[in-house]
């Protein structure tokens, strides 16, 4: 079946924010999902609220919104869309490129009639397939009746009904809430206690107040198979992927394997058939579904579990591990192509119905951040807990498991895991994320496979390979490296043991020790080759360089000659370092593609659009780590062509390699590492600004608990204090007193002599400020001057932040553009540089300079529709600023939001880590952003909450407490929340200045004080909106523990006199119930213009 | 062990030996399943082959008796990348290593397989030599260049059953799956002709309801209508179909007085019975995900296929026949249907094993054949 040609206008919702369970996935699925749409003459219209991605890129589409995705907003946009159509075509939605999210608002605009008012079609799935699909009822009823097994269920709605039903089948029993993301709010139960607890938060979580109990099938071997079908009913199978981990923990959470590799064929075809039973019985009309299966590993009895009606996490690691690109070929497929009429990018000779195969082994491993949230439960379980993951590809799963836990990134030394050996069987039963290590320590011990395979519930195959590599390294240990042979050392190399773990087991530390390993390997002729990924394990020819390295004869990708430019990625997701980054690799390479360049990218994670192999010219699956850089670079560089690399768009993980790359030879692009790393040096960057003139808060380092105490005497309480070299504000805190210091410097944090603990003054009610700018070691230009609406001391990627700035004076946005001038040129930046100051009493304060792309370049990207990324790479390669941006070079002036006010609030996953204090701090907790767009402050401010998930009252009360500074400003402000209506609550100095004034207040108990406190009427659903400044350390329990309650409820809280201004104007649109939308193409137009 | 797989051009891979220990001769082919390799390993089409897998881990979840397509193996000899040493999953009676070694088949493993793929991809199917004794590449390549050429060589005759013998569908039945079982009252018949028959065949015609009586590939036409059939299968098999010359007679013969069904060589053989010719291919379809549209319904079926020679469409113009299924990745012609006599064959494998079930559906096309031309 050809084109639809009905169709004229296609609306893709995307998956807003970066949250636990939805992350860059989604990014790269909308992404190809918006280009397949394009090529095919279709108008796209996308509504995403997070600017931080690829797919809000104006290019991607005819009209990009970012706004919130509600239903409201939605519907405002389709009846703009409609209008502008006059009647011609048809309007068609497609909801399921963007996660649960957009499947979620898509049923909901269903629902709600709306669809239907303004005639737009589903495409993809239709509502009835998604609602039998999502409905675990109806799930179970479609399983029923095509035969197929499932775990004994009942949905609930409420705790009796589930202690009955409990009781029944037996513990242990899952709760699985439903319609909520990545399984929040689910657990496992063994016993009634554990039921009630969990099966209250879920009823509660759950939209639908509603929770399936379920049998336990704890332990079972866990599958998925890829789905795809068309509107001809043709079906394939595009990846089975096996879990690692049984079921019981979240397949998020999981090591998962690509492709299933305890199955006989017997086995895995009636899994296959059962999933496109299940594909045709739900009633998914195109795309790409997923279906999950249980496998009961003593009987083979097999289950479904789950399956989901659009593309997923999974669906694009299978697209990553196999080469076919679901998310794009389910596009064509949903305006009404048939899978025979769609060509394999790959091959380009055979067509895209068939099903791939693959002569390699692809494991993915998860990446958690407990650390980030001291208290949270580390057990994993039927709830995803996991911020990102990284894939490794191998010729064996050996290799590939081995590469991919060298991509993780964990910060920890190779070999210097922290293993607790008394708790062994614990760590072994109970899944965490170190149980991979466990399991490597149980082998050493001497354990074996059958005792760790009964301890895990892991099928012993995977487990013999992991005692396969303990052994291997075992007898590495006790041969010195003068004698180990060449074959020994092969084989090392062929189980993918990197040369880090090979030094480390020969007791030779450092780089030093590396790089001895690295000359062993190269006497010995053993370097790396490169192999194709081309859906067909070789059998016709690919044209399409997407490649991995394995230690095996052949090498198949031999480099061009072209010049060429090498990006490293970001690596895994992970708070601090999220898809900015990616967005940022992903600009380069179509930039300097687009400059002639061949562009090459290395990464390791499957999540993004960097990884697909449309982005650049050749894709490197590869770990991010300086024995795999350098292997690729040294293979591309051996054509003898012009070469050269980018470090600054990845964030901390390139530029932590920086400087060793560029040791072996590599030749960076842009600024160059020794200016990386001045500005991170401390001792030399207080020197180069002390001779700039530019103050910074006064501070000090310490090695002892003695040095951190007089330092902090020194330059007056309070101070800030963190570890040096941190990602991400990793382990910061502001300490008040000398209790504070003594008691981090003795339980917090790790600190040496080459890893001093740093101590700074903190600029308490400071107004803090980020500037990104452009800079090609001659001139400078301004990128953006954001202003934090959160309080200072509070991590700037935590903070709301807003473009352009709304109160700093002119003086002080002077003194801020000469400053970063000044340091830009003084680090002979070339690309990208990121400051931050502080402000406090218009004094301008430096806190620190980033000479790289940083988070919030997307973010600026699109609020002055000039694309920053793009402009620093050409000038990375040798392009000047006077070319590219002459208006501004010319006139000296910045860059331009127009007449309009772009907001950026943080997302928090406090919901995935239950009793964790929510309180914020210089530590980033955050791991997604949302964009408001508004002609006034008020509105943009109040679209961000929105789109964070936090609704702005209307009316109702508001309980306000501010410090004695913020005092003078008080009385205006409460004004107008009571001329908008809304009730006063305040505690008692607060209450005492509003009663002078002649305002009705309800006063309110401190926590300290009595009952009932404020905490009392948050969690008694009196309070809607919470105005609190913050005090100091005096009432800091206060704070917390009304925070903590604000969260719960969902209520949200405001930090500063400026930010309670921006919501009462926010709440003032909002009674007037006046939305409006904006496209980023519109916004910009002018500004487009002038950039071409 | 050291083990070496030599081309007949001179190539050489050097691995691990595992299996049996000496040396094996044939034909190297490369299959691309994922899964599957014990079905593989005992599908006789495979006799005068050494077979590459192109999946690396091969052996991980062992052998049973229920997944062998045939009594033993038939495969010459295996190559993978790597080969296990244990067996994990719940079925499994053997591992995979000891069952080759039972019957004397050399394993080379360790080896660069993908180089290998794309080496026979360029250069064609060749000959090849395993060895774990003989560590003189020159002289296996001599003895490589010495293996009889698989063109025009007849194989059916060699891995046939020496004796007719009914089709037990119970054997081994605690092994298989759900929906594996026979009809419970068959009340059709069917003869097959064995040139290297799969057992999965025989499993899909007794659970449409046939009794299946299987003959040796010589036995006569007379003698399988005196066997009073409903209808008549041509099986897959090994080799060349245009030396099976008593095979092209017998169905001629047979034509329009039952209804048959054929695949694969039993597919090639009705072609050539109908006066079509047959051609190698360069590297052969081996693997369980080729696209194959049925001309009928447009719709398109993931097959399991293994063949190295087809018939080519062209030389069936004159004929009275259909083309009814073609392979979307080359245009191979994998289907054919007579206009008026009652007999359609395919060239892929429709038995999967291993393989998906997309075409279960042809052997109730062939029921219903049988039914109408009863009646």
């Amino acid at each position: 079946m050809p084109r639809r040609n009905d169709i004229t206008k296609i609306l893709v919702i995307g998956s807003g924010p970066i949250v636990i369970g939805q992350s860059a996935e989604f990014d790269y699925s909308g992404t190809q999902a918006c280009k397949a749409l394009r090529a095919e003459g279709y108008e796209v219209v996308l509504v995403n609220s997070n600017p931080a991605t690829i797919m809000t890129d104006p290019e991607l589409a005819d009209r990009t919104y970012v706004e919130p995705l509600t239903r409201e907003y939605l519907e405002h946009i389709i009846q703009l869309e409609v209008e502008m159509m006059h009647g011609a075509g048809k309007f068609a939605l497609l909801p399921t490129v963007g996660g649960q999210t957009a499947l979620n608002l898509a049923v909901d605009l269903a629902d709600a009639g709306i669809l239907d008012k303004y005639n737009v079609e589903l495409i993809g799935a239709k509502l009835d397939a998604i609602k039998k699909a999502e409905d675990r009822l109806l799930f179970k009823d479609a399983m029923t009746r095509i035969g197929l097994d499932m775990p004994h269920s009942a949905l609930v709605n409420n705790i009796r009904d589930g202690l009955e039903f409990a009781s029944k089948i037996g513990f242990p029993v899952v709760i699985r809430p439903s319609f909520t993301l990545g399984g929040s709010g689910g657990g496992i139960a063994y016993n009634r206690e554990e039921l009630m607890e969990i099966l209250a938060r879920g009823l509660d979580l759950s939209p639908v107040h509603e929770c399936l109990i379920e049998e336990s099938v704890l332990g079972w071997k866990e599958y998925e198979l890829e789905v795809v079908r068309d509107l001809a009913d043709n079906v394939i199978i595009i990846c089975s992927i096996e879990n690692m981990d049984p079921m019981g923990v979240h397949t998020g959470d999981s090591i998962t394997v690509a492709p299933a590799q305890t199955l006989t064929d017997r086995e895995y075809q009636a899994m296959r058939d059962a999933a496109i039973r299940v594909i045709r019985e739900i009633g998914v009309e195109t795309g790409g579904s997923n279906v999950q299966f249980a496998v009961n590993p003593a009987t083979g009895r097999m289950t479904v579990i789950e399956m989901n009606p659009r593309v997923s996490r999974s669906s694009a690691l299978a697209s990553k591990a196999t080469g076919f690109p679901i998310a794009k070929i389910a596009a064509k497929l949903a305006v009404g192509y048939t899978l025979d009429e769609i060509p394999n990018d790959i091959t380009r000779m055979t067509p895209a119905c068939f099903e791939p195969t693959i002569d390699y082994v692809v494991v993915k491993i998860p990446k958690w951040q407990f650390e980030k949230f001291p208290g949270a439960d580390e057990n994993l379980g039927p709830q995803m807990k996991s911020v990102g993951e990284v894939m490794a590809m191998g010729r064996t799963f050996k290799e590939a498991l081995m590469k991919a836990l060298r991509s993780l990134e964990t910060g920890k030394r190779v070999g210097a895991e922290v293993l607790e050996p008394r708790r062994l069987t614990q760590r072994l039963v109970t899944p965490q994320p170190e149980r991979i290590n466990y399991i490597r320590f149980a082998f050493r011990r001497g354990m074996s496979v059958r005792e760790v395979a009964r301890m895990t519930s892991m099928d012993p195959w995977f487990l013999y390979q992991i005692k396969e590599i303990t052994d291997a390294l075992g007898v590495l240990a006790d041969t010195p490296m003068e004698n180990v042979s060449p074959e020994l050392l092969r084989k090392a190399k062929r189980m993918g043991i990197s040369d880090e773990r090979l030094a480390d087991i020969w007791a030779m530390p450092g780089a030093d020790g590396v790089a001895q390993v690295r000359k062993l390997r190269h006497q010995h002729g053993l370097r790396p080759v490169f192999k194709l990924v081309d859906t067909c394990a070789a059998e016709f020819e690919s044209k399409t360089p997407y490649l991995y390295s394995t230690y095996d004869e052949e090498d198949e990708a031999a480099p061009t000659s072209k010049r060429k430019v090498i990006i490293l990625g970001s690596g895994p997701n992970r708070i601090g370092q999220g898809i900015e980054f990616d967005y940022c690799c992903c600009h380069a390479a179509f930039a300097l593609k687009d400059a002639g360049y061949e562009t090459i990218m290395v990464n390791c994670n499957p999540e993004t659009v960097s990884t697909d192999y449309d982005t650049s010219d050749r894709l490197y699956f590869e770990p991010l780590t300086l024995e795999d850089v350098l292997a690729v670079y040294e293979h591309e560089a051996s054509s003898g062509a012009e070469i050269g690399m980018i470090v600054q768009f990845g964030g901390q993980t390139p530029l932590n390699l920086a400087l060793r790359l560029k040791a072996a030879g590599v030749p960076i692009l842009g600024t160059s590492p020794e200016s990386i790393d001045l500005a991170e040096d401390r001792k030399r960057f207080g020197k180069l600004i002390e001779e700039l003139n530019i103050p910074q808060p006064p501070g000090a380092m310490a090695t002892s608990v003695e040095e951190a105490l007089a330092g902090a005497e020194r330059i007056g309480y309070p101070v800030l204090v963190r570890p040096s070299y941190v990602l991400g504000g990793r382990a910061m805190v502001i300490a008040y007193d000398a209790e504070a210091i003594s008691r981090y410097m003795k339980e917090a944090v790790e600190y040496s002599q080459e890893r001093p603990v740093l101590i700074d003054h903190f600029l308490e009610d400071a107004v803090e400020v980020d500037v990104d700018a452009l800079c090609d070691a001659n001139d400078v230009v301004i990128a953006g001057i954001m202003q934090h609406i959160e309080e200072a001391g509070i991590h700037s990627g935590d903070s709301s932040c807003v473009l352009p700035p709304v109160d700093l004076s002119p003086s002080v946005i002077a003194t801020l553009r000469d400053y970063t001038k000044k340091l830009a040129r003084a680090l002979n930046v070339i690309g990208l540089v990121n400051l931050q100051f502080a402000i406090q009493r218009d004094k301008v304060y430096v806190i620190e300079v980033n000479p790289r792309a940083s988070r919030t370049v997307p973010y600026v990207s699109k609020a002055t529709g000039v694309p920053l990324a793009k402009i620093a790479s050409l000038l990375m390669a040798g392009s000047r600023l006077r070319d590219l941006l002459p208006q501004q070079v010319a006139s000296g002036s910045d860059l331009e939001t127009g007449t309009h006010y772009f907001v950026k609030s943080p997302v928090f996953p406090w919901n995935k880590f239950p009793g964790v204090d929510t309180v914020l701090g210089p530590e980033m907790k955050s791991t997604g952003e949302v964009m408001g767009v508004a002609d006034n402050f008020g509105e943009a401010f109040a679209k961000a909450q929105l789109a964070a998930g936090l609704r702005l009252p209307l009316h109702g009360t508001v309980f306000f407490s501010v410090n004695d500074r913020d005092k003078v400003q008080l009385v205006p402000l409460v004004r107008q929340y009571v001329e908008l209506g809304f009730q006063i609550v305040a505690t008692e100095g607060t209450a005492n200045i509003l009663e002078r004034d002649g305002i009705v207040v309800e006063r309110v108990f401190k926590v300290k004080e009595g009952r009932p406190n404020i905490v009392d009427l948050i969690k008694g659903e009196r309070i809607n909106l919470i105005i609190n400044t913050p005090h100091g350390q005096d009432t800091f329990f206060d704070e917390k523990a009304i925070r903590r309650a604000a969260v719960q409820q969902r209520i949200p809280t405001i930090t500063t006199i400026a930010a309670a201004r921006a919501a009462a104007e926010g709440i003032q649109a909002l009674q007037r119930e006046q939305i409006t939308v904006y496209a980023l193409q519109h916004l910009h137009q002018r500004s487009m213009s002038v950039e071409r | 062990m050291q083990a070496i797989l030599a081309l007949e051009d001179g190539r050489i891979f050097r691995g691990e030996g595992y299996g049996a220990k000496g040396e094996c001769y044939g034909e190297v082919v490369f299959n691309t399943s994922l899964t599957g390799y014990q079905e593989i390993f005992t599908d006789p089409s495979y006799a005068g082959q050494i077979v590459v897998l192109t999946n690396p881990q091969i052996g991980n979840y062992g052998t049973n008796t229920a997944d062998n397509e045939a009594i033993r193996p038939f495969i010459e000899g295996l190559v993978t990348r790597e080969f296990s040493p244990i067996s994990s999953n719940w079925r499994s009676e053997q591992v995979a290593d000891e069952y080759l070694e039972r019957f004397n088949i050399p394993v080379i493993s360790e080896i660069d397989t993908r180089a290998l793929v794309r080496h026979l991809r360029t250069h064609g199917v060749m000959r090849g030599v395993i060895s774990t004794i003989e560590s003189d590449v020159a002289k296996l390549v001599a003895k490589a260049r010495a293996i009889r050429k698989m063109d025009g060589t007849d194989l059916a005759s060699v891995v046939t059953t020496k004796a007719r013998y009914e089709w037990d569908n119970e054997a081994h039945s605690e092994l298989l799956l759900a929906g594996e079982v026979a009809a419970p009252h068959p009340d059709l018949h069917v003869v097959a002709y064995d040139y290297g028959i799969k057992h999965n065949i025989m499993r899909m015609l007794a659970q449409q309801g046939c009794r299946v009586t299987v003959v040796p590939a010589q036995t006569s036409a007379e003698d399988v209508l005196e066997l009073k059939p409903d209808g008549i299968f041509l099986s897959n098999g090994p080799g060349d179909p245009e030396p099976v010359t008593y095979a092209h007679d017998n169905i001629r013969r047979l034509a329009g007085r039952k209804p048959i069904f054929g695949i694969c060589l039993g597919h090639q053989l009705i072609g050539l019975a109908l006066g079509g010719k047959t051609y190698k291919l360069k590297f052969g379809h081996h693997g369980g995900n080729h696209p194959v549209k049925c001309t009928d319904t447009g719709k398109v079926e993931i097959t399991a296929h293994n063949h190295n020679f087809a018939v080519d469409p062209d030389s069936l113009k004159e004929s009275e026949v259909d083309l009814t299924h073609v392979d979307l990745n080359d245009n191979t012609l994998e289907g054919l249907r007579h206009k008026s006599m009652p007999l359609f064959s395919v060239q892929y494998h429709p038995e999967a094993s291993p393989g998906p079930h997309d075409s279960h559906y042809l052997f109730k096309d062939f029921r219903r054949m049988m039914e109408g031309w009863k009646r």
